[in-house]
């Protein structure tokens, strides 16, 4: 008897609270929409207009010349997909950005992660200076760092090459060479994003309780068996995450041998992004969008994989 | 000194970061025929400043300049104030669509910039913005990140400021204006700092749209004379990148604490 009293006087209230506050949510719904508007605007024009453009885009025969008429393109259904798979320098760009982020990404990974774990572990002096000093390249302008690397690069004058010969090894002719290309551009990728992994790293290390590293330790387990153990699983969501967001930028490689190399040699260094970036500047509207939804595809596919690869256990 | 051997492993990390912004910058002080010497000199044998007359005399670097600043303060701008605005919405107001909007937002995070590269170009160019500074900017005035990273940081603030300023009869535009906009110094700071910068590196888009000499950004202007047929007046190579990346490393330096801030804004602890 007196939980239900309990119930219904609930009950009353709440509806009471609810009609008092119907004008009042009235008024933040209109203010929500009048906050959202401006961005809403932009959102539709620039982002998810462009996205179902792009797609309808890679259904049609669209070139550049069909710029100012959009009637004049024609529907070819998948034609456009079809060509992409019976394309060669597609396929090897393909392979080359599969390349960058097969080797790039794990590369990139592990070097920020020991630079983190150094960072972490009982370095507090100039613990700053170090973060400022590997974040730097990350703020930079990658054309600018295109550049810089091209002379570090060079065969004969070049620093990269000096350095090699001081050990005594004849350093090749990195960006001529077929073989030499792809990693210099890896390594240079790898210079330029480990800082940003590193503090996302710094941060995950920091929240890894110090009582169960301690624990792990007064049971004997080694430094290796507690970084194998204790460590590498409490951050595994930081992992993830930053496996995700360094393949999904790695996938979209571009400027790199756009200011390097060209592509060149032989094509061993033209990427996905850089071939769209050819497709559209011969004018072939409706084949780059078609390529730029491969791409999409691709990195909606190593996201998924990445989470399934590395997301056991994170919930 | 317990663990030495950490810090020589990271001091020579950061000899290989910095070491190229070093020799960047002293290379931009050297000559031609130094900089073809072999082995290459680490400092300027004899510093000129040749270089530098020459990019701000023959090319017109400061045109690039003023407009690579141009574009990125209205970017900043356009960002910090319609960002902030649905990031307020987003973590404060109550409203049909709320969640929708908010995956919306971070969905689109992963679209990459390849998806609308193509239509946008049709699109600025059909609105005849193409080689015009509004062209480079209009696309990137509002970026689903800056929503991100203010309705987190919103959503921190007590609803105690909120209600009291309902209470006092302030409507929801004056409760953004005075209550939340000026707590969200913090953010705005991060968030202006990481979209000036990205919009000053920004690359492909200005490189596309820009068609004369003077819309080109510095990067634009950078790369195609790297890779055009003056690529080897490698003097005046090292002089514009350090004009491309100095300004950005001393912000960088300056106010490098708000982009850990950002980071760990964005969820990522």
């Amino acid at each position: 008897m007196a939980g239900l009293t309990v119930a219904r006087t609930r009950a009353a209230r709440t509806a009471g609270a609810r009609t008092a506050r119907s004008p009042h949510r009235r008024r933040q719904m209109y203010a929500a929409w009048g906050f959202a508007a401006p961005f809403g605007v932009l959102f539709a024009v620039f982002l998810a207009g462009p996205v179902i453009g792009s797609l309808m885009m890679s259904l049609t025969d669209m070139r550049s010349a069909d710029l100012r008429n959009p009637f004049a393109v024609n529907f070819v259904g998948l034609a456009n997909f079809g060509k992409l798979a019976g394309d060669q320098i597609f396929g090897q760009a393909a392979l080359n950005t599969a390349y960058f982020v097969g080797v790039g990404v794990p590369l990139t990974m592990v070097v920020a992660l020991a630079a983190a774990v150094a960072l972490d572990r009982g370095i507090d002096r100039f613990r700053m200076a170090f973060r400022v000093g590997y974040y730097l390249p990350v703020v930079t302008s990658i054309v600018a760092i295109s550049v810089i690397w091209r002379f570090l690069l060079q065969p004969d004058n070049g620093l990269v090459n000096t350095v090699l010969s001081w050990v005594g090894v004849a350093g090749p002719d990195w960006l001529a060479s077929t073989t030499w290309a792809m990693p210099s551009l890896i390594v240079m990728a790898c210079w330029r994003n480990f800082g940003n992994l590193m503090v996302i790293f710094l941060a995950g290390l920091q929240a890894v309780p110090r009582g169960l590293l301690e624990a792990a330790a007064v049971d004997g387990a080694t430094a290796i068996e507690r970084f194998r153990y204790v460590t590498v699983p409490m951050l595994r969501p930081t992992l993830l995450f930053g496996a995700v967001i360094t393949g999904i930028g790695y996938l979209q490689f571009f400027e790199e041998p756009l200011v390097m190399t060209g592509g060149g040699p032989l094509n061993r260094t033209l990427s996905v992004s850089y071939d769209i970036y050819n497709q559209f500047g011969f004018g072939n509207y409706g084949y780059a969008a078609a390529m730029s939804y491969v791409l999409f595809l691709a990195i909606v596919l190593l996201t998924l994989f990445q989470f399934k690869l590395l997301g056991r256990g994170v919930r | 000194m317990r663990r030495w051997w950490l810090y020589v492993i990271l001091a020579a990390g950061i000899v290989a970061v910095v070491g190229p912004f070093v020799w960047m910058i002293l290379g931009s002080f050297k000559s031609q025929g130094e900089l073809l010497r072999t082995p290459p000199t680490w400092l300027p044998s004899q510093p000129t400043l040749d270089n530098y007359v020459q990019l701000f005399t023959k090319l017109d670097f400061p045109q690039y300049f003023a407009n690579s600043v141009i574009v990125a303060l209205c970017v900043t701008a356009g960002n910090l104030a319609f960002c902030s605005m649905l990031g307020y919405a987003l973590a404060k107001l109550d409203f049909p669509g709320r969640r929708a909007l908010f995956v919306l937002v971070v969905g689109s995070l992963m679209v990459p910039g390849m998806v609308t590269f193509v239509p946008s170009f049709v699109l600025v160019s059909n609105l005849g913005m193409s080689d015009t500074l509004a062209g480079m900017i209009l696309p990137f005035l509002a970026g689903p990140f800056g929503v991100f990273l203010m309705r987190q940081f919103i959503s921190g603030l007590p609803d105690e400021l909120i209600d009291a300023a309902r209470v006092d009869g302030a409507g929801e535009f004056r409760i953004f204006w005075s209550v939340i906009a000026p707590l969200c110094k913090p953010a705005m700071a991060t968030l202006g700092i990481l979209t000036f910068l990205g919009s000053w590196n920004n690359f492909l888009w200005p490189l596309v749209i820009a068609q004369t000499e003077d819309r080109y950004t510095l990067p634009v202007a950078l790369a195609l004379y790297a890779t055009g047929q003056n690529n080897t007046k490698y003097g005046l190579l090292m002089a514009g990148s350090v004009v491309v990346v100095l300004p950005v490393l001393a912000i960088f330096v300056a106010l490098q604490r708000f982009f850990v801030q950002g980071i760990a804004l964005t969820g990522l602890k």
